[in-house]
Order: C-alpha cells, then sequence, then structure tokens
C-alpha cells in the first residue's frame, strides 16, 4: 500500500511538501487529480499517480496544463472533488480556461495547485502568481509549512465548495522540496462519480450571461473577503507597535528573526494564508494598532501594495515598507540573515550580522553545470545535426526539457527559448525575416504539449525550417512521466491509448518527415542533410529511449566502452560530444565504465577508432 | 532546544538525498524538531545537489550564508564550495574521492590539488575530517554508500543530536532490503574513519 495511504489519522511522519499536499487531497476525499508535470510540482501528482493505481482516484496525466484544468473543470462542475496541479508557467497556458472558469465557477471542490518559483532552481521566470487570483478574482491559499499545506487543502475544498469557485493554492519551492514532520488526519471516502445538471444560462459564458457572471463573481469575492477576515490561517501574534505582515515560507523566517533579534515584545506580527482577498478590515485593524510596518514577502510587492492602499483609505500615514534597495528584493528567494538584517535595519534594532569567511584567496573553483546525461540520446541527435548543418549559417530555436542543455558547448545547439512549445512558433517567424536555415528542437512531451498548433500554422502559412522532434518516449526532465507518445502497454499499465507523432506530423501537412536513429551516425547525418536541404517545414524525429529510464527500467543493453592504445589524443570525443564519461588521466582521454551506457557514438566519431567495447580488452 | 545547522553537499546520483531521509527519519525516532530543504531538479543530471537539515527550534528550513554549524561533502570539490557556507566555528567532513566536472575535464578550469583544497578549508573552519570515503564504501562491497560512510563520520563527531542506535535503526528503516546490511557497514567504516583521521 502506498505510503500515504498507510498512515493512520494521528500519525507523525516525515513528509515532503508535495507529500502533505497529495496526502491533504486525499484526506479531503479528492475523486479526480489532472496535471502536466512541471518541477517544483512534480512530486504532488507523481504521488497521485501511484495512488491512482490502487484507489478509485482517477488521475491523469493530461497534455498540457490548459487540458488539464479543462478537464477538472468539467469534473468540478458534476459535483466531484477534483484537483489540478502545475508548476507556475502552466498557469500561464491555463490562464484562458482559467479566467471565465472563474465566471462560471464550480459545483463539486476544485483546488488549483500553482508552484512557485523563486531564485528559479529550475524555471525560466520567477513570476509571482498571487497576481492570478487578483487577475481572476479567484480565492488564494498560501501554506507556510509542510502541516499546514496538507490541512489547507482540506480548507481549500470547502471553501471552494462554499463559494462555488476554485481555489488557487500557491506554495513556493521551500514549501514544496520541504522534508517536515507532519501528523496526519482522517481520511474522506471520494465519491467519484458525479451528476451534471444542464445550465446552459450560468454555463455557457455568451455576452448576455457572461455579464451576470460577472457581477456574480464580484458579490462571491466579496463574500470570500468575509471568510479571509476571520480565517483561521490569517494568524496574528504579539501586542508590539512594530508591525510585520508576512506569508508563504517567509514567516518562517519572520519567526526566527524576532527570536534572534530579541524583538518579540516590541513586534505585532500577521501572517496572512488566505491571500486573496485580502482581509481588508483585520489588515486596517492591524495598520491603526502600528508605528511602521515592515512587509516580507517573497517575489512581488503583492501585499505592500494593498497595504499602502488601505491606510491611504483610513487616512493612515505610518510607513509601510517592504520592497526597497535598503530592504527586500524583489529578486529570488529570502532565507533567515535576509530577514533578519532587514528586520534590524528598519527597526533600527542593534544587530551585528556574524562574520563570514574570507573566501578572496580560494583558487578557482570549476563550476559543475548539470549536463546531459552520459549516452544522452540527445547529445547524438544534437551532434548529428549539427554535423548535417555544418556547411549553414544555422539558428536553432530550442525547447523546455532535459535537451534545453544543448545550448552549453560544445554542442551549442539552442539560440533562443521562451516558454514550452516556442520553438516551432519562433521558428516562423526567424525563418521569415532572415536569410539563415532555421533548425528547431522539441521533445516529445513539450511536442503534445504546445507544439502541435504551431507546427499546423506552420504548414499553412508555408514556412521554411526543420524540426527536429526528440522523441526518447518520456517526459524526462520533470522524472519520467508518460505523455500520449508513449508505449504504456510496454510499462504494463493497461486502459491507454497510444498516439504516433509521426501520424500526427503527417497530418498537419508535413510531407517531408524522416526519422532517424541517432546512436547510428552517419546514416543519421545523411538523413539529416536532405530533411535539411528540404524548402518548406520537414520534420526529423529522432527516435532513441531516454537512457537514465531505460537504465531504471533495466532495459539498457549497451556495454561500456574503453579507449584503446590507439588513441592519438585527437580528443574529438571529448570537443565535440563532452560526454560525462570521459575523463582526463595523465593527459590521456578515459572513459568512466560505470558511467558508459555504450552508445557508441564517440567510438564512431573517433578518428583512429580507438574506442573499442570493454570486453575486448579482457 | 539548541539549534544545530548542517548542510550536505553532493554530486547529483551520490545519494544525497537518501542521506537526508535516514537522518531526518532518525530524528523523528529521537523526538527532535527537524526542518529539511532540498534542491531536486535538475539533480540527475550530474549538478550540485545542496541539502539543508535544521535540528532544535529554529522554524527556517533553509541555512544562509556563513550559518552552517557542521558541512558534509561527498566530494571535495563541492565540499570547497560550500565554504561560503561556513564561518570559523564549522567542523568540515568530506570524502577525498573527486567526481571531475566536465568544466575540469575538457580542461577549461583545473580541478584543485587535493592537498591544497584541505588545507584552505582547514585554515578557516574549527576542523576538518577529511578521508576516501569512496574508498571505504567499495570495501562494503555497494560502491553507492559512500552516503552511509559519510553519515557514520558525522555522527562519530557528535556535531548532530542523533544517537548510533538511533540512525542505525533509521538506515534499517529506510534502505532497501539488499542495501542494509551494507549501509550498516558503511556507517561503521565511516564512523571509524572519522574517529582515527582528523
Amino acid at each position: 500500500m502506498h505510503r500515504l495511504l498507510k498512515a493512520r489519522p494521528g500519525q507523525k511522519m516525515l513528509l515532503l511538501g508535495n507529500e502533505a499536499i497529495a496526502r491533504g487531497a486525499i484526506e479531503a476525499g479528492v475523486a479526480v487529480a489532472t496535471t502536466y508535470p512541471g518541477t517544483p510540482s512534480s512530486e504532488i501528482s507523481m504521488n497521485f499517480f501511484q495512488i491512482s493505481l490502487e484507489t478509485d482516484l482517477y488521475f491523469e496525466y493530461s497534455t498540457n496544463e490548459k487540458v488539464a484544468l479543462e478537464v477538472a473543470a468539467a469534473t468540478a462542475n458534476c459535483g466531484v472533488r477534483s484537483i489540478c496541479v502545475m508548476k507556475h508557467v502552466g498557469l500561464n497556458v491555463a490562464a484562458d480556461a482559467l479566467l471565465t472558469l472563474a465566471y462560471v465557477g464550480v459545483k463539486g471542490g476544485l483546488v488549483i495547485v500553482t508552484a512557485d518559483d523563486p531564485f528559479m532552481f529550475s524555471s525560466q521566470n520567477e513570476q509571482d502568481n498571487r497576481y492570478y487570483a487578483k487577475l481572476a478574482g479567484l480565492p488564494l491559499l498560501e501554506p507556510s509549512s509542510a502541516q499546514e499545506a496538507k490541512d489547507m487543502v482540506a480548507y481549500a475544498f470547502d471553501l471552494s465548495e462554499k463559494l462555488q469557485e476554485p481555489v488557487i493554492f500557491r506554495t513556493t519551492t521551500r514549501i514544496n522540496h520541504s522534508t517536515e514532520t507532519v501528523i496526519t488526519g482522517e481520511i474522506q471516502a471520494p465519491q467519484p462519480l458525479g451528476n451534471y445538471t444542464k445550465d446552459p444560462f450560468n454555463h455557457v459564458p455568451i455576452p448576455a450571461v457572461a455579464r451576470k457572471l460577472h457581477a456574480r463573481l464580484l458579490n462571491r469575492l466579496k463574500e470570500a473577503e468575509e471568510i479571509s477576515e476571520t480565517s483561521a490561517y490569517n494568524i496574528s501574534a504579539g501586542n508590539g507597535r512594530w508591525g510585520i505582515v508576512c506569508n508563504s515560507v517567509s514567516y518562517k523566517y519572520v519567526l526566527d528573526a524576532v527570536t534572534d533579534l530579541n524583538m518579540g515584545g516590541k513586534t505585532k506580527l500577521l501572517r496572512i494564508g488566505f491571500s486573496h482577498p485580502l482581509p481588508k478590515a483585520l489588515l486596517k485593524d492591524f495598520l491603526k494598532g502600528c508605528e511602521k510596518v515592515l512587509v516580507v514577502e517573497e517575489g512581488e510587492p503583492y501585499m505592500e501594495e494593498a497595504l499602502k492602499a488601505f491606510a491611504q483609505e483610513e487616512g493612515l500615514t505610518l510607513p509601510i515598507k517592504g520592497k526597497s534597495e535598503e530592504l527586500f528584493s524583489r529578486l529570488y528567494e529570502f532565507n533567515p540573515a535576509i530577514v533578519r538584517q532587514c528586520l534590524a535595519t528598519y527597526f533600527d534594532v542593534a544587530y551585528t550580522a556574524p562574520a563570514v569567511l574570507d573566501l578572496s584567496d580560494l583558487p578557482e573553483i570549476p563550476q559543475r553545470p548539470p549536463t546531459l546525461c552520459a549516452g544522452c540520446s540527445h547529445r547524438a541527435t544534437f551532434y548529428v545535426v549539427k554535423k548535417a548543418a555544418e556547411d549553414m549559417e544555422t539558428i536553432c530555436p530550442t525547447d523546455i526539457g532535459c535537451y534545453t542543455l544543448g545550448f552549453l558547448p560544445p554542442l551549442s545547439m539552442g539560440d533562443f527559448l521562451i516558454c514550452m512549445g516556442s520553438s516551432v512558433g519562433t521558428s516562423c517567424g526567424f525563418s521569415k525575416v532572415t536569410n539563415k536555415k532555421v533548425i528547431a528542437f522539441i521533445g516529445d512531451s513539450t511536442f503534445f504539449h504546445s507544439g502541435i498548433p504551431a507546427l499546423i500554422n506552420a504548414v499553412f502559412n508555408n514556412h521554411n525550417f526543420t524540426l527536429v522532434i526528440l522523441d526518447n518516449g518520456t517526459t524526462a526532465m520533470t522524472g519520467h512521466q508518460p505523455n500520449p507518445g508513449v508505449d504504456m502497454k510496454a510499462l504494463n499499465l493497461e486502459g491507454y491509448g497510444h498516439v504516433s507523432i509521426e501520424a500526427i506530423v503527417r497530418a498537419a501537412g508535413v510531407s517531408q518527415v524522416a526519422a532517424i536513429r541517432p546512436y547510428r551516425v552517419k546514416k543519421s547525418i545523411a538523413t539529416a542533410k536532405e530533411a535539411l536541404n528540404y524548402k518548406g517545414v520537414s520534420v526529423i524525429i529522432s527516435q532513441e529511449p531516454c537512457t537514465l529510464y531505460a537504465k531504471s527500467l533495466k532495459k539498457l543493453r549497451g556495454k561500456p566502452f574503453f579507449v584503446s592504445e590507439k588513441c592519438k589524443n585527437h580528443k574529438d570525443c571529448i570537443n565535440a560530444l563532452a560526454c560525462p564519461a570521459f575523463f582526463i588521466q595523465n593527459k590521456r582521454v578515459k572513459i568512466d565504465p560505470t558511467l558508459c551506457g555504450g552508445c557508441t557514438v564517440c567510438a564512431q566519431i573517433c578518428p583512429e577508432n580507438a574506442i573499442l567495447p570493454l570486453k575486448q580488452e579482457t | 532546544m539548541k539549534t544545530t545547522r548542517l548542510i550536505i553537499v553532493a554530486v547529483g546520483g551520490q545519494g544525497n538525498l537518501l542521506a537526508s531521509k535516514v537522518i531526518g527519519e532518525a530524528a523523528l525516532l529521537s523526538g527532535i524538531p527537524v526542518g529539511m530543504s532540498e534542491i531536486h531538479g535538475m539533480a540527475q543530471r550530474g549538478g550540485v545537489v545542496e541539502s539543508a537539515i535544521v535540528f532544535g527550534d529554529a522554524q527556517s528550513n533553509i541555512i544562509a550564508d556563513g550559518e552552517a554549524d557542521v558541512v558534509v561533502g561527498f566530494e571535495p570539490l563541492e565540499t570547497l564550495r560550500a565554504l561560503n557556507k561556513c564561518n570559523a566555528d564549522t567542523i568540515v567532513i568530506t570524502s577525498l574521492a573527486p567526481l571531475s566536472p566536465s568544466t575540469a575535464t575538457t580542461g577549461s578550469c583545473p580541478y584543485p590539488e587535493l592537498k591544497k583544497l584541505q588545507a584552505i578549508i582547514r585554515a578557516k573552519t574549527a576542523k576538518l575530517i577529511a578521508f576516501d570515503a569512496a574508498a571505504l564504501a567499495a570495501q562494503t562491497g555497494n560502491v553507492l554508500a559512500v552516503n552511509m560512510v559519510l553519515l557514520g563520520a558525522l555522527i562519530q563527531t557528535g556535531t548532530i543530536p542523533l544517537t548510533v542506535d538511533n540512525v542505525k535503526k533509521a538506515i534499517t528503516i529506510i534502505s532497501k532490503k539488499a542495501f542494509a546490511a551494507s549501509n550498516l557497514a558503511a556507517f561503521e567504516l565511516g564512523f571509524y574513519a572519522a574517529k582515527t583521521s582528523c
């Protein structure tokens, strides 16, 4: 039995924030969970997926976040408790659905989890998704710990059903990826079967209906504000005149800083957990009791701006600060030292920061950038395409996945990226206004996510580029989730369909379609050349399983190679491929047999044929 | 309860997260408040994986620069890189088995000499315990047990509030059955190495 199901009520267990959220949803009787994977949210869905194999929970990896939200919007409108999980930028994809779903509302509880990523540990931006709640007019909850994250999910479902609106549940990486002691609660049995009552004059937002629905949304927002005023998730403490307003993980840093600076007697703390609509009356009361106020929130000055507006309404002139040159930054994440220092500065408390080590005399430390794995099929594809294009001036729009790392030297195949699917759409633009050969790279899962409409656009508008689809048979970057191109039967999972990438590409009207096996270097280069020389839209589908995934499924068949005495130290292998299995010992190239998966690409490009299967040595 | 702050740095794939799990489980068994924070994401792509583990009354799960009481490095270069987390009172434990990053392999920036690396850490911190954890792991027949070797060394120093018994119990709970015995053996080897290698 899954460990999140096995835990008895009242059991103390160490849970990752993401596990706590999954358990919270199970305790709340969630019956439907949908997602598109994305760090730092992925473990929530991974747990739902595993749990769905042994319970009545319906779980799906949807093709993208918009679809995931639409599925959950429907199930929730049938009265079934549903959760939809995504990373912060996923909500951009789902935004079209979100903003009108707020008008249409829900019947059963719908919780939308958005995992924000301050500091961009694994994201392309650090947008603050609290503004989505404001934009859509939806309630917003933000936990500060794993325990609270678990408990708050059940609260979110109840709130959603009370207001008949989806609730946005916002976390940050430090909530998702922190492990803490959590006390579990009772599990409510899910009600997986729903009932849809037709109600077109509330469910089909033609203008006349939408005008009515927008007014209803504003009324619901008012009701939400009243609930926020008395919500137990807006916690206040202390009777001092120095006000501190904070949210999310900053709450912990504030608690520690107040203790460390020994200023507890002077402060008054308000932790906002129900942060849209903000509890206006509560905050105004809070301001009235303060001499000055510091707002501690990562990201944008969301609460700070609201507090300043509330103060204006009340004619209050006390200083309210948060983001400024000398205090908090809008950039990156906070830590206990930053918060301690800002509290000391703002409230003028004596504090000497602990001495840090002088590291100016350290030798240069080689960076350890993440790299494509040893034997990664993407490395082979990049090498093949680069070779095939060596006489061309190229622009290579890339996309989101492990293969984004192909932009690093020596492969250097990746010039432009903005979001999921952008490789294909931007190729249309690049090829229109330049004379360069445009070669786009997209992974299989990303192609299904948002590459397809742009490919159809390219055919319809007669664009001129080559799209390379890196089909490694999984969504590798986020931890090997399936996608519609994966043969689920091979994983012993029943009840799935299978979508052929090639069939889709052909159906989109692309006539020049070639498939390559990138580990067959020479043949692949010849095939790629043909596709690159085609005028119009051509597609290369590069098929080779993710080596890491193959290894974990024990399907990796290759045997390690070694560099024999024939090596004349050209170092083409290292300079062209930079596979992490290579290392230099006494100025000679060596291969780490524990890393080498036997892809043979280096052996095929060695001018001396010096790289041989290891067994020949012994 | 006094707050103790521990940082573990490693290269993706070295088992840092499993070591953290064992420590967390041992703290749970001991009834000691613990909070941990990890950065996953690119871990499997050979990047750096850092865990912060905070014992005691502090609420925060992350550790600011200069505020670690103990730093355990599974790889010497990463230990050196983590010096920014140390102060003059920090105790540092490191393996001496290098995993050369691609930037050093291709020669653009050389891997620092191990003797010099140790001298730097020793000069700037309270104490350095350094030995080849990979060699000790190999002795147990499980080359992946580097994490348990270093865990043994960490517990030997007495710098974190966990008992040998509870950590061993946690190793048994967390380890896959096939690895429990070799993990315990690795823990013992690391414990002994720390005793004798200052």
